[in-house]
């Protein structure tokens, strides 16, 4: 790893907007020295011993939550769950009286997800002594997932400057097509958007350098790597689009969408899929898919983050 | 009882008056307006190097009395109107329980006298319980007192609904006020719907439903013969059919806030909700289309839709928050700030905007400070520089999207029937 004078100690992660380049390269440095611990008959290590983590989610989560908690316990920090269904929060208490009180415990990093855009840049306001770590909020940010994403597309490509990328659906709803669009433009990448009308921000077009089509095709040809977004059922009863058929047919990632990319063309999905909707599962399971090494990669990634932001990393630890 | 405010530059849009003279008070009343008038036997008012205006109105308020204290009641919201200038002020129905029958009403008027401190007008609701359905009492209202009738808060989906207010409320001279935003098109929206909203995810408001609101509104009071007043107009084009309809005869009055001509959507922090507002923060072409709609009289006057809300209220996530905050302790300073010293409008016009105007629109008491009229006065110290600070409102609002500006201009004395309700910023208790 080449030496970094960045230090993220201290930094909350709430979207990739917030992040310089030289941050991002060395979350994607730190991650590759994590991923060899994932492989590891004894995956522990006691970077973290002694740090507490506790994971705050108010909507639904698998890979999110798992991989956080997996992270912290991998490194050796203490990891604690708490879910809307089963904590404090069904008796009314406000995000600001359960962040003081997961505070007050004396947690060093808040990993949150919640349904409401800026709930994580609300919590900064809130805490004083922990990191704050953004694990999701509304369509706003989902910063380790733009983390993972970059991080597969390096280890793919070797390199991230001057690839093209299409991210494909429903960009309206969607925290990792911004992330994405964060990210990926900092590192160099062309950002191409696709996906029905209905579910393209407006005044995306206002945005410099992003590449908004009408059709998915123009999109991806010619792409290095598609990121295709989850399909949430309720946006066709919101009238967004009319079936799921249609959906499939128009905007769905099949054989003869993937033929207009690159041959070595990568397909990332930041998951649960709706397999036979917004993915082909021949696509999703086949030779171009990286959609599992995602789910890995982002343990790493995750890894990285709670290393950086809670001790700085390995150089400033040893300075310590 | 004799008081004479002295060597103040007198504004009185009303009788087109703007130079320095005395104004000697009698009973509550204007007793004289002139040059060098005798002040024996009176209690004298210095306002030399100051601006002396008819107290300020303010049509667009939210008391929330009933049932709303924790956010604002009469005697915090008329102090914080005292505070800000203002003398008369007008409150929103949209309190619990809504303010849609003359029972309430009377008895908010009663509570008005017993604890306000400036003149409060009650609007009424136009519909039942303010759901755009059945016709509110008001008649009965209009006969009571209500000085006009708006669902605010709420857009009047049923076009028939409205065209009925303003068909029965012909007898009765009153004007529908609209909050004009159509309902589908914001449901779930906490900001303007452009660039910003674009990239942080959040969910919009476009300019799009406030345009065709305006336009169906001036068609049916068109249709109607009718009167009809644009709350909070906030979007160009909206600003420029209320232009065009004006240009055509329509009987369709206008008004807009401090914040939708001085900020931009750009302002929204979503760590705070102070920046949230129905209708919202717009872009820099919209705040320049209203600026321009005042100047050239499209828009006919200045008001503060404040709304204040409990700390605990405002103080969550950004989307979660209730929309609105307070603006009567900073509309007069942001106004002048922004728009006199950067000479984008000249302060006769502006003080007309925020007196004379709402008074002949709404046919109120005041608005002027001709011979014989209530002694309602406000002097202003346009070069007084301060910092707005909310532990000095005396509003219970906080989350003021203002807190923390510097600005240029100040009310320094309230005088309401004659009597000073407020000096150097501070309540005077009686």
């Amino acid at each position: 790893m080449e030496k970094s004078t960045v230090s993220m100690r201290g930094k909350h992660i709430l979207g990739l907007e917030n992040f310089s380049p030289a941050e991002i390269k060395l979350v994607l440095a730190t991650a590759k020295e994590m991923k060899t611990i994932i492989h590891r008959d004894i995956k522990k290590v006691p970077a973290l011993r002694g740090k507490s983590v506790v994971t705050l989610f108010y909507e639904p989560s698998t890979r999110t939550r798992t991989s956080f908690e997996t992270a912290g316990k991998y490194l050796g920090a203490d990891v604690v769950n708490i879910t809307s269904g089963t904590s404090s929060i069904v008796k009314g208490e406000s995000l600001r009286d359960t962040l003081l009180t997961v505070e007050a415990m004396g947690f060093d990093a808040i990993v949150m997800r919640h349904k409401e855009e800026g709930a994580a840049e609300f919590a900064t306001k809130v805490v004083k002594h922990p990191v704050i770590i953004n694990a999701g909020d509304g369509a706003h940010a989902h910063p380790s997932q733009g983390l993972l994403n970059l991080f597969t597309l390096l280890e793919h490509k070797g390199h991230l400057k001057g690839l093209k990328v299409a991210i494909i659906g429903d960009i309206l709803h969607s925290r990792v097509a911004r992330s994405d669009i964060w990210g990926m433009r900092k590192m160099g990448i062309e950002v191409h958007l696709a996906g029905p009308k209905t579910m393209l921000p407006r005044f995306l077009y206002q945005e410099p350098n992003i590449f908004v089509h009408d059709r998915i095709e123009d999109a991806i040809k010619d792409a290095d790597a598609i990121n295709v977004l989850r399909i949430q059922l309720e946006r066709q009863k919101a009238g967004l689009f009319p079936s799921k058929r249609e959906y499939a047919r128009i905007f769905g990632l099949n054989d003869e969408r993937l033929a207009l990319a690159k041959k070595d063309v990568l397909v990332l999905h930041p998951g649960p899929m709706n397999k036979g909707l917004e993915i082909s599962p021949y696509i999703a399971y086949g030779d171009n898919s990286a959609i599992q090494e995602q789910v890995q990669n982002g343990v790493a990634v995750r890894m990285a983050l709670l290393t950086l932001t809670l001790t700085g990393g390995k150089e400033s630890e040893a300075n310590h | 009882m004799k008081q004479i405010i002295k060597n103040g530059r007198v504004i009185d849009p009303a009788n087109k008056i703007d130079k320095i003279e005395d104004i000697l008070i009698e009973d509550g009343k204007i007793a004289e307006i002139g040059e060098n008038l005798s002040s024996d036997g009176a209690e004298v008012i210095d306002a030399t190097d100051k601006v002396v205006v008819p107290g300020l109105i303010d049509m667009h308020v939210h008391l929330r009395e009933p049932g709303q204290e924790a956010k604002e009641d009469f005697a915090s919201g008329t102090r914080a109107a005292a505070a800000g200038g203002f003398t008369t002020i007008a409150t929103m129905p949209n309190t619990k329980p809504v303010v849609d029958n003359a029972a309430i009403l009377r008895s908010l008027k009663k509570q008005a006298e017993d604890t306000g401190i400036v003149h409060v007008e009650i609007i009424g609701a136009l519909t039942k319980g303010q759901d755009g359905n059945e016709l509110a009492e008001v008649g009965d209202m209009a006969l009571n007192g209500a000085v006009a009738f708006s669902d605010d808060g709420h857009y009047v989906k049923r076009a028939k609904t409205l065209l009925n207010g303003f068909d029965y409320l012909r007898a009765f001279d009153k004007i529908i006020i609209n909050h004009d935003e159509e309902t589908s098109l914001v449901e779930e929206g906490y900001m303007n719907e452009g660039h910003k909203s674009a990239m942080l995810g959040a969910k919009g408001r476009p300019t799009v439903a406030e345009d065709i609101a305006v336009m169906r509104d001036i068609m049916l009071a068109e249709y109607a013969d009718a009167r009809v007043h644009v709350a909070h107009i906030s979007s160009a084009r909206a600003v420029e059919i209320v232009r065009e309809a004006k240009k055509r005869g329509v009987k369709v009055t206008a008004e807009a806030t401090p914040h939708h001509m001085t900020m931009t959507d750009e302002c929204v922090d979503l760590r705070d909700s102070a920046t949230k507002v129905n209708p919202p923060l717009r872009s820099q072409a919209d705040v320049d289309a209203v600026v321009k709609g005042l100047k050239d009289g499209t828009i006919d006057m200045i008001v503060t839709d404040h709304s204040p809300h409990a700390e605990e209220e405002k103080d969550v996530e950004y989307a979660l928050a209730p929309s609105g905050f307070p603006g009567l302790e900073t509309s007069l300073g942001v106004v002048l700030t922004e728009l006199y010293h950067k000479k984008k409008i000249n302060l006769s016009t502006l003080v007309s905007k925020m007196t004379a105007e709402p008074a002949r629109i709404f046919s109120l008491n005041g608005g002027t400070l001709s011979k014989g009229s209530t002694a309602d006065v406000t002097i202003i110290d346009l070069n007084k520089e301060w910092t707005v600070d909310e532990k000095k409102f005396y509003t219970r609002g906080t989350h003021s999207p203002f807190v923390g500006m510097k600005l240029k201009g100040k009310a320094v004395l309230t005088m309401v029937d004659g009597k000073v309700v407020m000096r150097d910023g501070k309540i005077l208790e009686i």
